[in-house]
């Protein structure tokens, strides 16, 4: 499955792949950063609700597109995210930089899973 | 009664997933929780993504994964033959990185050390690399009485 770039509003939307690693980060970067460049938009969405695997590159990612549009007011919004992503973000030290979108039944749902 | 495997790899990213999958399925005997998976596979990719990464510097090379069971037990060692670490405990160190320029954060060996149980790095400049990880599963991580 790909991954899907769109701007909604005034916010770029990325759904993210299933997993997200090494191999599956460095495209991602790539295309939001091409997408932030060429529009005025300045608040990225993570929506993790397909993600099921995510390891110290998708920190770099989300750390990455913080430091590009903080600079100019813009917000980094994690959308979707299970409890272990939520894990993994709270262990990086990256929660304080992070907007959270959540919907607490599909949570408990996925982490069921 | 105790289970071994070693796999041998080229040290690409396409690879990474595959060690990921290879483990995964290598625990299934002592009914490990979806957390204890989801650890393991955490460990694992960042191991082999370090080795792939920064041993061998995207210029490829080989990795070793080596895994053993016994009582619920994992043992696990991630093996390269790249650069190198000079200094261990600076590496380990979190968020202390040598490629920001790539877009790593030094988390690598901060989840190792917080998903598994024990965390222990071996290492030579210009020699290679040897990560060592246990974790108990399933049971026998209960048994211990953690709460
Ligand atoms: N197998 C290895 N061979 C040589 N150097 C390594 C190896 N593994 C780690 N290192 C060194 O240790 C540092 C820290 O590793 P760690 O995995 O914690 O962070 P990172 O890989 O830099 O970033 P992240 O894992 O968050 O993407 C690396 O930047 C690198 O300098
Ligand atoms: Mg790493």
């Amino acid at each position: 499955m790909e991954e899907e770039y769109r701007i909604i509003d005034r916010y770029l939307m990325i759904r993210l792949p299933e997993e997200i690693d090494h191999r599956s980060c460095q495209e991602i970067s790539r295309r939001a950063d091409r997408m932030l460049l060429s529009s005025e938009v300045k608040d990225v969405v993570f929506d993790f609700s397909r993600t099921v695997f995510m390891d110290s590159s998708g920190v770099g990612v989300l750390a990455g597109r913080y430091r590009r549009v903080s600079c100019f007011g813009g917000r980094v919004y994690v959308a979707n995210a299970s409890r272990r992503i939520r894990k993994i973000l709270k262990l990086s030290g990256l929660m304080k930089y992070l907007e959270f979108m959540e919907r607490e039944e599909n949570d408990e749902k996925r982490d069921q899973a | 009664m105790k289970n071994e495997i070693r796999l041998e790899m080229d040290a690409l990213p396409e690879n990474e997933g595959l060690a990921r999958v290879a483990v995964a399925a290598f625990i299934t005997p002592p009914n490990p929780t979806v957390e204890e998976i989801c650890d393991v596979k955490t460990a694992v990719s960042e191991a082999v993504t370090n080795a792939v990464i920064h041993a061998y510097e995207g210029k490829g090379g080989r990795i070793v994964v080596r895994c053993s069971l016994e009582e619920g037990l994992l043992h696990m060692e991630i093996e390269d033959f790249g650069r190198g670490i000079a200094d261990i405990p600076k590496a380990m160190e979190p968020l202390f990185t040598t490629r920001p320029e790539l877009e790593r954060s030094g988390m690598g060996f901060a989840f190792m050390e917080a998903f598994m149980d024990s965390l222990e790095v071996e290492s030579e400049p210009g020699k290679g690399t040897r990560v060592i990880m246990e974790k108990k599963l399933g049971a026998a991580s209960r048994e211990d009485g953690e709460e």
